[in-house]
């Protein structure tokens, strides 16, 4: 029973890494592409490092600290990459998409 | 508030002395007989019941994790189309928050859930510049946003 819970997480965490990857392939812009880099990447992740900590409790009997601390990591580090990129990319002058429907920040930055 | 955390720990440590037991589950027993001890003395001590906030806390958990799963789906859902329809966007969001920890905090919470992506914080620390993903209606976006994490933060710092 429990192997079967154990197999789903880790499919599940696959399956999100691999669209998070075909995402960055296919998106248009570097905005776009960031979402799919920094968010989809995070759940795959988190998904296999929990299924490895089901899988060591409930084989091994060991609880693994050091699993859930890599689930809290990634969870700190991947929002403030992901804002970084694009604020960068902002700054120095990286276009959005041209089908893109609004753009607020760019009026704001004339004004000043 | 700082002062109830302490009082907490330290009857904690406590009851680890009384129960001559010195591991982490006499320490955990500790902390719920000082929650329960701080409930009856609450009216002495200044604050809000601290309890309370550690209540509002694992419940933005709650709410983030269920915004995580959902907008992975449609995420998802968006790399496997066969054609690329959606119309992404950079939106302001006007937010009532007001320290650096608050905003730091729904901007990260903002970043994570997949969708949407902080490219910006306004020069007077009121506006955050949003991008994303598949946006139609701006005004039902800022919605969403300050119905579930900006009520949900405000309701743990205040």
């Amino acid at each position: 029973m429990i192997e079967i819970l154990i197999s789903i997480l880790l499919l599940l965490g696959t399956f999100f890494s691999i669209s998070g990857s075909l995402g960055i392939l296919r998106f248009p812009d570097v905005y776009t592409r960031l979402h799919a880099a920094t968010k989809a990447a995070t759940l795959g992740v988190a998904c296999v490092l929990l299924g490895s900590f089901i899988y060591l409790f409930f084989d091994q009997g060991i609880i693994s600290g050091k699993l859930l601390l890599g689930i809290l990591f990634v969870l700190i580090t991947a929002p403030i990459s992901g804002h970084m990129i694009s604020r960068a990319a902002y700054n120095s002058g990286v276009d959005l998409w041209e089908r893109s429907e609004k753009d607020h920040l760019s009026k704001d930055l004339k004004k000043n | 508030m700082a002062i109830q955390i302490i009082f907490n720990v330290l009857i904690a440590f406590m009851w680890m002395f009384l129960s001559e037991t010195y591991d982490f589950v006499a320490f955990v027993k500790g902390l719920m007989i000082g929650a329960i001890l701080l409930f009856f003395l609450r009216r002495f001590l200044p604050g809000k019941y601290y309890i309370v906030r550690v209540y509002k806390l694992i419940k933005l958990n709650f709410i983030f994790l269920r915004e995580l799963i959902f907008s992975t789906f449609a995420i998802i859902a968006l790399v496997y189309k066969p054609k690329m329809t959606m119309e992404p966007g950079i939106f302001k969001l006007p937010t009532e928050l007001k320290s650096d920890w608050e905003l730091s905090l729904l901007s990260n919470l903002i970043s994570l859930t997949p969708g949407t992506l902080t490219v910006a914080v306004g020069d007077d620390n009121r506006t955050l510049y949003i991008h994303a993903m598949d946006l139609p209606d701006v005004e039902a976006q800022i919605n969403d946003i300050k119905n579930t994490f900006e009520k949900a933060i405000l309701e743990v710092t205040r």
